[in-house]
């Protein structure tokens, strides 16, 4: 048994104007999804689950990616990682709208899957995708040492499931370049860490599969864009699969249908929530000089622009033609199902 | 799980039918084989065809698989297109799934039937789905063996009809071929479509030699009738289908002529196959090894009955296995359609009086 290499955070210090444009990403992620919850007490949306709390998590693993080759695996709670991957957020947000399960975006033009409701289930495909990314590599006679990479997103609840152990095994088995990307926000539902991560800790395991790990301060930007780069760089080198755990904390509800007043008390989450990724990064670049008082309004103006835009497209989103069920369950459409799409249209368009 | 596998794997295995064979991906003429190599032919075609066409799962690499099926094709093909994989089914799907999002055709085996169970949510919320999820830009091109039904006296859980399951789940394609002509066409069609398709193969004849007819391989889709007949119409698929027509043999020794249906998808359904097949015979029996209630006999005889009702001579009857589980060994016998069940079947038929 090899022992797992230690993953030291990316040497590299991010620079001033990198900082305030992950600051202008994460103030239009709180924006969005502060205004979704609205939305959704509006009747605009049906249902929304929101991450605030995850926006240095997710906006920070996603800039470690090169997103024009590599590819993400969200779950259902990666509105802030969509954002940052250029996903075209209207139709994004198609899933939450009731719209299309899975959105209306084109999964292949971002690289950046469907919301996954079966958690973990998509830590596998990302294990596969990477292993086809090692294929192409031999196919096409290329050296393993710069591979597109996955990224998936996984949470301590997640982390239960069986498929994640699945997926670690063969990622270290098959050597894949993928990252793991835990985002430990305390809770699954109503359900805290401690009932739910045997040893405490999801990046621990890595060190049985011979997975390097990283645990870092999920609500720190740039302690998350530089862990998660050596992580890449470790997989991208065709070394095998990395860890990273994020530790954060999830400031709202599980979903809006959730009320977290009956498993945690506002006390608690006073506590437990740690220091507010946007507020500490904007107090920091504040006290360096990086940004002055206007700016940081500039910036908020521009996210309420962009919420702004992005409900009026979403409110304009009209329901999918029902003539698209059919059309979507395979490339090559049965006989049987030409024709309850015939008799439906019959039926109900009265055609 | 593999060892398990391994002590109830029969003995006489040869080498492949012919390595000359296996090295032309145009086959000419015909061959008499096994129903395991005319599998293993159509996938070294596959592989030679299509260079995305990936093979894995337990034991298909070096071992060749608990049923040789894929015999060879590591050493042909090389480790990165033939690849052993961990022991974990729901693995085996998910990373499939995932090869199929980067592009490639993965041709997945789970060793058995009953292990299929472990990776149902893989197979149902995700391979079945993801067409649909992403409005077809993340097709699933998959094609997942799975050595089928009982027969064999296997242990626990290698005998299941999980056709029960998958004809029901909407995004999947089943089929089953009942001989190596079958086989080889089936799977050759099967590994070249955008969809994924669950191929279930009848183990209990993996070892019967038939004619391959490499140049005629007739139609890929729906069913088909192996047997004409005039008097009545049994549905079988996979192994019931050989039983079946040992059946029509005794039968006509009474004057009962017996047409036999292959109906070889299992999603879709052929409605037309079956239509026309029943309204010239005017009877039908449907045969089948998973259990009764709610088992594909049910929707293969609402079909008949819609598409035939006016001329239909009696209800369409089932001869199925029992709603218990599948049984030990020694019970098999018992609990699979046996030729005796099928004549009562047809017996019930054929003296029905209207009321």
């Amino acid at each position: 048994m090899t022992e797992a290499p230690r993953l030291e955070p990316h040497s590299t210090a991010l620079p001033a104007d990198e900082l305030v444009e992950l600051y202008r990403l994460m103030t239009k992620v709180r924006h969005l999804d502060t205004s979704a919850i609205a939305w959704q007490r509006q009747g605009i949306l049906p249902g929304y689950a929101p991450m605030q709390g995850q926006e240095a998590a997710q906006v920070g693993s996603v800039r470690a990616m090169d997103t024009g080759r590599d590819f993400v695996f969200p779950t259902y709670r990666e509105m802030g990682a969509a954002l940052a991957a250029g996903v075209d957020m209207p139709e994004f947000m198609a899933t939450h709208k009731a719209t299309w399960n899975g959105g209306l975006y084109d999964a292949t033009k971002y690289r950046f899957t469907p919301i996954q409701t079966v958690i973990a289930g998509s830590a596998l495909h990302a294990v596969g995708w990477g292993h086809g990314q090692r294929l192409d590599a031999i196919r096409e006679g290329r050296p393993e040492t710069d591979l597109p990479t996955a990224l998936i997103f996984l949470g301590d609840g997640a982390s239960s499931q069986g498929d994640i152990h699945e997926a670690m095994n063969f990622a270290g088995i098959f050597k894949t370049p993928v990252v793991f990307f835990v985002q430990n926000n305390g809770w699954a539902i109503s359900v805290p860490t401690e009932q739910q991560v045997a040893g405490g800790s999801v990046a621990a395991r890595g060190a049985g599969y011979g997975i390097p790990a990283i645990k870092l301060d999920g609500n720190d930007v740039e302690a998350v864009v530089r862990g998660t780069r050596a992580a890449v760089e470790h997989a991208r080198s065709g070394k095998g699969p990395a860890i990273v755990e994020a530790m954060t904390y999830r400031r709202g509800p599980h979903s809006t249908s959730d009320d977290p007043g009956r498993y945690r008390t506002l006390e608690d989450e006073r506590r437990d929530a740690g220091a507010d990724p946007i507020e500490s990064l904007r107090d920091r670049l504040l006290a360096d000089g990086t940004l002055d008082a206007d700016a940081v309004t500039a910036i908020q103006a521009e996210a309420a622009d962009f919420e702004e835009a992005t409900r009026l497209a979403v409110q304009a989103q009209g329901p999918r033609p029902g003539a698209e069920m059919f059309e979507y369950v395979y490339q090559e459409q049965t006989e049987a199902l030409k024709q309850q799409a015939t008799q439906w249209r019959e039926e109900s368009e009265h055609v | 799980m593999s060892n398990l596998s391994a002590t109830i794997e029969p003995t006489g295995h040869a080498a492949p039918a012919s390595e000359d064979a296996m090295d032309t991906v145009t086959r000419t003429g015909s061959e008499t084989l096994s129903m395991n190599k005319a599998i293993n032919a159509a996938l070294a075609d596959v592989l030679a065809e299509n260079p995305r066409a990936l093979v894995l799962g337990e034991d298909v690499g070096q071992l060749g698989g608990v049923f040789r099926i894929t015999d060879g094709l590591q050493k042909r093909f090389g480790a990165e297109r033939v690849f052993d994989t961990p022991l974990a089914e729901s693995g085996i799907l998910g990373m499939s799934v995932g090869l199929a999002m980067a592009g490639y055709h993965p041709i997945p085996e789970v060793q058995f039937d009953g292990f299929t169970y472990p990776a149902i949510n893989q197979i149902v919320t995700q391979m079945a789905r993801m067409n649909f999820r992403t409005r077809g830009a993340l097709p699933m091109p998959i094609t997942l063996r799975i050595p089928s039904f009982g027969g064999i006296q296997s242990p626990e859980l290698h005998s299941e009809s999980l056709e029960y399951i998958f004809a029901h789940v909407a995004g999947l394609k089943v089929v089953s071929p009942s001989s190596p002509h079958q086989a080889y066409h089936l799977m050759r069609h099967a590994a070249t479509r955008p969809d994924p398709v669950v191929f279930m193969e009848p183990k209990s004849r993996y070892w019967q030699k038939d004619t391959v007819d490499f140049d005629d391989p007739g139609t890929l889709e729906g069913s088909v009738v192996v047997r004409p007949g005039r008097h009545l119409t049994l549905v079988a698929w996979g192994g019931m289908v050989a039983r079946c027509l040992q059946v029509a043999e005794l039968a006509a020794e009474d004057g009962i002529d017996v047409e036999v249906l292959d109906l070889r998808w299992l999603k879709p359904i052929d409605a037309a196959g079956l239509a026309a097949s029943v309204s010239k015979t005017r009877r039908a029996v449907v045969v089948h090894e998973a259990p009764r209630s709610a088992g594909l006999g049910a929707e293969v005889a609402q079909t008949i009955t819609e598409a035939c009702f006016g001329t239909l001579k009696a209800p369409v009857e089932r001869v199925t296995g029992f709603d218990v589980p599948f049984p030990s060994g020694s019970l098999e016998a018992e609990y699979l359609p046996n030729i005796d069940r099928i004549l009562y079947g047809i017996q019930r038929v054929l003296e029905y009086q209207r009321g």
